[in-house]
């Protein structure tokens, strides 16, 4: 029995960060990295199915990114996955969502797991493809925003409960094998221990290219993609009035306009 | 390839209103390329939601009797690809939700039409369709095009288009839906867990907390803060995950819209696209948050960079 747990090395900026040369991407140097929040919850719903079945669950987790990514599966190791793999070429520079997910549904052929899951959406683009693109790549059953599932590894099929808008749940039967995107508290996910921190450092990374799973050059980086990123620009946001001042002078204005606000709802 | 196609949502009866949001961004890409705009709806009744979308810009429905009438992601998939290879839309728009999240993807994928997601802009030029989003947790925009492809699917950030106001007559017709053998089932659904004493869509005047408080020892002062300036208490997403205030709190796309809300004071909250699409239409909103860069700033009306444990021993003070 094994579990694919898809993962994602997000980047979010730092302050009065830059933009390429070539206006469609902020510069990486600008870049700070960690593991996409999602991924935390998908992982350890799986660790909880392998306890739940003594242990009778690999769990392997993958990624499709540069080395800089093995960071994010030595945090999963760490946690406790059975085994991290990373593809990369330069060749995924480029790859949209769909893209990735072709390369997920290579190795998911040959890896051939009895359940997928992955985040509902990465915190940086929140595009919220990834992982239900694979489910179509594969035409595996399917369930998106999982936050509630029902399953014993090995069952024909899992009841999951999608969080729908405005605090509703529907839930659905769904056949196994199946792909499911992993919502928000679902679980609350475990911290690594310093000893599996300590283990995970030393630990190998399967680090493979596209093409030793096969894919022809036509189907990766920009030529796999469905779309493609023309221009990316700091938007002319909104701004409010700050109120400066110390703390005693800030909280003093916030109740005048507290005051203010109550005084005319009366 | 010409013609708009959108296909709208409904849930247990409901049309939900971020379909004619999405007509009414079809209605718009109508103006700028002169397509005509087809709306789908599946169900098992669907006739029951044509006069809800006899809307301006609207040039045929189409009704399209499903076994189900519940959301499920391959009757939709399936059906709207039969659509597309019908009709051949140049583009295909639907709203950016729960629901489509589970189709949307598969959709595009298995045919490689165009895709993005979550998209609050839409222009046409030379090139063909351009969808703008967001990145990097909405620090910046991406314009995104898809070169050489005939038909593009685009699902649209919903609280971003107007819905059509006028109404129209278009053509109404029936489409046949191709067999489909799901495999998954939906079982029901759950009603939100009751509110209790909470009621955020009724509330005036919401103090709400976020991850910024810390600890759920926390929590406590800030509920005491609320009831001395006479506010409900409410919280965003990972306060309600981690138990430490009931959901019927939470103010965002998967808890509540503060619908009644005039004064909304956010502290220790980032401002997630989902915990706004709850509370950004909210006219005074006063953000109180140790990050200058924190997306709550670009809607906030008044914004205090600072420590929300100082504000709020400084606040009470004042009551």
């Amino acid at each position: 029995m094994k579990i694919l747990v898809t993962i994602k090395q997000v980047a979010s900026l730092d302050e009065d960060f830059e933009l390429n040369d070539d206006g469609r991407d902020v510069s990486a140097d600008f870049h700070v990295f960690d593991l996409n929040e999602w991924d935390h919850y998908a992982l350890e719903e799986a660790m909880r199915l392998k306890e739940g079945a003594n242990g009778d669950v690999e769990i392997v987790v993958v990624t499709v990114g540069p080395d800089s990514a093995d960071d994010e599966l030595r945090k999963c190791l760490a946690k406790g996955a059975d085994r991290a793999v990373r593809i990369w070429s330069d060749a995924l520079e480029d790859a949209d969502p769909v893209a990735v997910a072709r390369v997920l549904a290579a190795l998911a052929r040959k890896e051939a797991p009895d359940m997928i899951f992955a985040g509902v959406q990465a915190s940086d683009h929140a595009y919220g493809v990834t992982g239900m693109a694979l489910a179509g790549l594969l035409d595996w059953p399917h369930a998106a925003v999982v936050a509630g599932l029902d399953y014993a590894p090995g069952a024909k099929t899992a009841t999951a409960r999608r969080e729908l808008e405005g605090g509703a749940y529907a839930t659905v039967d769904v056949q196994c094998p199946a792909v499911l995107t992993i919502q928000l508290g679902i679980n609350t996910p475990r911290y690594a221990s310093l000893r599996g921190i300590k283990q995970a450092a030393a630990r190998p990374i399967e680090t493979l290219a596209p093409e030793e799973l096969g894919l022809a050059a036509g189907e990766t980086g920009a030529a796999g993609s469905l779309s493609r990123i023309r221009r990316v620009y700091v938007p002319a946001a909104g701004r409010a009035n700050m109120i400066g001042g110390t703390p005693a002078e800030q909280a003093a204005r916030l109740a005048s306009l507290i005051k203010e606000f109550s005084g005319e709802a009366k | 390839m010409s013609g708009i196609l959108v296909v709208v949502e409904h849930r247990q009866g409901q049309l939900r209103p971020v379909s004619l949001e999405v007509i009414g961004a079809a209605a718009a890409a109508k103006e700028s390329s002169g397509e005509a705009v087809t709306v789908a709806v599946l169900g098992a009744q669907p006739e029951a939601y044509v006069e809800s979308l006899k809307l301006a810009g609207v040039d045929e429905i189409l009704s399209v009797q499903t076994a189900a009438d519940a959301f499920d992601p391959e009757t939709y998939e399936i059906v709207a690809r039969a659509l597309i290879e019908t009709r051949n839309p140049s583009l295909v728009l639907l709203p950016h939700t729960i629901d489509t999240l589970g189709y949307a993807a598969p959709l595009a994928v298995k045919a490689n039409y165009g895709f993005t997601t979550d998209a609050f802009a839409l222009t046409r030029d030379d090139a063909g369709w351009v969808a703008t989003r967001s990145g990097y947790g909405q620090k910046v925009n991406m314009e995104i095009e898809f070169p050489a492809k005939e038909t593009v699917v685009v699902t649209l950030r919903p609280g971003s288009f107007k819905a059509p106001e006028n109404v129209s007559a278009p053509t109404l017709s029936t489409f046949a839906a191709p067999a489909v053998t799901p495999r998954s089932v939906h079982k029901g659904f759950e009603e939100p867990a009751a509110s209790g004493d909470v009621d955020i869509p009724g509330a005036r005047f919401i103090l709400s907390i976020g991850r910024g408080i810390g600890e759920e020892t926390h929590v406590e002062q800030f509920k005491e803060l609320s009831e001395t300036v006479g506010a409900t208490l409410g919280c965003s997403r990972p306060i309600a995950d981690s138990g430490w205030l009931p959901k019927a709190h939470q103010v965002g796309q998967s808890g509540k819209t503060a619908a009644a809300c005039k004064m909304y004071i956010a502290m220790g909250i980032s401002g997630s696209v989902q915990h706004m699409a709850g509370m950004k239409h909210v006219e005074n909103i006063i953000a109180v948050n140790t990050d200058p860069e924190a997306s709550i700033f670009t809607i906030a009306r008044y914004g205090i960079v600072g420590d929300i444990f100082d504000i709020a021993e400084e606040l009470r003070s004042h009551f």
